[in-house]
């Protein structure tokens, strides 16, 4: 399936590519604390779904692996960096820092860093939607190896018996941290594991965009028509390790770079050259202007932005 | 104002918080179509339906989950979880999702739900459904912890943890759902913080919360008829936020403490209204404070061996003549 709009959607795929690099950089210049867990090489799973989904209408929620996500709801990548800076500018004023992203206004409903932990929190999302009316799903991405938690489980045991609009979006990377699929998960193909229950459920390749266009369309149209849960598994992986401290040597080189041949950016980049007749040297004008913008507005806003208060350290812990 | 029982008080207030507000709904093991194990959501099945009152599965992370998502959107789920023993279970939705949430997101997002559950040793259930997690709970930053001693209370607490925009949870006693007492006709709150001063005194301070405001009770008694000490008997039915100005303010009157919970001692409420008594009116004191508690053992089967391990009246009797040199 085509994207309508091939060109904003590359140039959103970009700036989360470059948003992320310039993350890892910022880390080794020590301006990010705590953990790090980077997305590039994953970018066609957040933007194929959402881009069959309606970004800061539907529900989202996911791991610690957020930023992408965020952004592609409708958080600003100035608030997301100065959180990852722990600004008070921050989307979650300092408090959370990279994996507990928030933008409720765009219905980024939070990074959350215990695996797992989304499965249920989604489906009660998706109960209030029964409850409230309307026509919004909840969307809930996350790894292969949150699939092991119980809360996966029971999770789909609820789901389907009580018919709940949830879309959940399994981003198959291969790893759970450092520990391969096959070594951890018994059955390996994540779609079939909600069988089960009875779910609906489909897997293809995440690493065109397209690919997953047309199967995201397709769940998201049976999840918003209420017809019950809807499980997609997305095949792809991560360039980098875990998070900033994983050097990957439970990996070879040579898988990595085969991984790279299918890059989701590349992919759809050298298709619109090949079908639209854009020219290598727009998308490299492009790129210029992203990391432009990142530099001079995203990272300056973040170094600019003033640290939260230390008087209101207990601020946000119950209510005023 | 008529007298009802303790169960009958939380069915009352489910009811009334339910056909107030359609998005107020109910979660739990057995809740609907069983009555609920302790009724406490007796024929609320029957008159709001399954997609309000709804019978879980048994996985309470699980459901637990669900109802703190369900809450981000506006839904005011009342979660049962039978016993307090499986609430473990629930403790990485309860901890980590309810009770951080508006931290971590900056204010954004809140998870207003209300768990409550049955806590307590009762009629020899053995180790694994006699615990009491009420210390838990309330080392937990962003969790409002209340226990009800009787059924006003655990009417009016209910009421008002149901309209709190803070996630509360509400320990209950096995032993005490069919206790009777007075509940006000009227729509009545609870406050959520405080403390009660349930029977005045001057000689010495007993501190209790939910059953063991009872033994406190009972012991001020006796010790008023048999040896002429006057206590005071103060009940902390919030143990999150706890009230140290209540603490202080009758330590400071009688100048001796005893605090009675059926709990365990290490890290628990006691240790922790005897650290408030330390910092906040240590020079107030004729004697240092005594802890009544239960053994450090999991929970025994037999009859004399639980009735061994949980204190009562006469433990609470004893510590105070302790504290007189009369023991």
């Amino acid at each position: 399936m085509k994207l309508k709009d091939r060109k904003r959607v590359l140039r959103e795929m970009i700036l989360a590519r470059r948003f992320e690099e310039r993350c890892y950089q910022a880390y080794i210049e020590r301006k990010i604390g705590g953990f790090l867990h980077l997305y590039p090489g994953q970018e066609a799973c957040c933007f194929g779904v959402m881009e069959a989904a309606r970004p800061g209408f539907d529900y989202v929620i996911t791991g610690y692996r957020d930023h992408v996500h965020a952004i592609k709801c409708g958080a600003d990548p100035k608030a997301v960096m100065a959180e990852l800076y722990g600004k008070e500018t921050g989307c979650s004023k300092g408090r959370g820092g990279s994996m507990h992203i928030f933008d409720v206004a765009h219905r980024f409903m939070g990074g959350y860093a215990l695996v797992g932990g989304p499965f249920p929190l989604a489906a009660g999302m998706a109960k209030a939607i029964q409850m409230k009316g309307g026509d919004e799903i909840a969307i809930c991405f996350l790894g292969d190896s949150a699939n092991n938690q119980g809360t996966f489980h029971e999770t789909m045991n609820m789901a389907a018996l009580w018919n709940l609009p949830v879309l959940f979006v399994c981003e198959n990377n291969l790893y759970g941290i450092g520990t391969a699929l096959h070594r951890s998960t018994a059955v390996v193909d994540q779609y079939k594991r909600v069988c089960a229950y009875g779910i609906e459920s489909d897997v293809c390749d995440g690493q065109d965009i397209e690919v997953v266009l047309e199967h995201a369309h397709k769940a998201v149209e049976y999840v918003r028509s209420r017809k019950g849960p809807y499980f997609l598994e997305l095949k792809t992986y991560r360039y980098r390790g875990h998070s900033m401290s994983d050097s990957r040597g439970y990996r070879s080189r040579e898988e990595e770079e085969q991984w790279k041949q299918r890059d989701p950016i590349n992919i759809l980049r050298d298709r619109m050259i090949a079908e639209d007749k854009y020219t290598m040297a727009e998308f490299e004008a492009l790129e210029k202007e992203i990391d432009d913008y990142i530099e001079n507005e995203v990272i300056k806003f973040a170094e600019e932005s003033p640290d939260p208060k230390v008087e209101e350290l207990t601020k946000y812990v119950l209510a005023d | 104002m008529a007298e009802i029982m303790y169960w009958e008080a939380i069915q009352r207030a489910h009811d009334e918080e339910m056909a107030r507000d359609p998005l107020v709904i109910c979660m739990g093991e057995d809740i609907g179509v069983a009555g609920g194990t302790y009724k406490a959501t007796k024929g609320l099945y029957e008159k709001y339906g399954p997609l309000r009152v709804m019978d879980t599965p048994i996985s309470e992370n699980g459901y637990t989950g669900l109802g703190v998502g369900a809450s981000f959107l506006g839904v005011k789920p009342i979660i049962e979880i039978m016993s307090v023993n499986f609430a473990w279970l629930a403790m990485d939705q309860i901890f980590n999702s309810a009770a951080k949430v508006r931290y971590m997101s900056g204010g954004q997002l809140t998870a207003p739900i209300v768990v409550r559950s049955a806590g307590g040793a009762a009629h020899q259930l053995g180790a694994q459904h006699s615990a009491r997690m009420e210390k838990v709970f309330m080392g937990i930053a962003g969790l409002r912890v209340v226990t009800p001693s009787n059924p006003k209370q655990a009417y009016g607490l209910l009421k008002s943890a149901v309209r709190s925009p803070d996630p509360v949870y509400i320990n209950e006693h096995e032993l005490m759902y069919n206790m009777k007492g007075e509940v006000p006709d009227e729509e009545y709150f609870h406050p959520l913080e405080g403390s009660e001063v349930t029977r005045p005194g001057t000689d010495v301070t007993l501190f209790g919360y939910n059953i063991s405001v009872h033994w406190c009770l009972k012991a001020a008694e006796i010790l008023a008829k048999q040896y002429n000490i006057s206590a005071e008997v103060v009940d902390l039915y919030a143990l999150a936020p706890l009230d140290r100005e209540g603490i202080k303010k009758s330590v400071a009157k009688t100048h001796k403490a005893v605090i009675a919970e059926e709990d365990e001692a290490p890290c628990g409420v006691g240790s922790e209204v005897m650290a408030i008594i330390n910092e906040e009116c240590f020079w107030e004191l004729d004697a240092p404070p005594v802890r009544v508690h239960s053994a450090l053992v999991p929970q025994p089967y037999a009859h004399n061996l639980e009735k061994a391990t949980i204190p009562n009246h006469e433990d609470v009797v004893k510590a105070v003549l302790k504290l007189f040199g009369k023991a």
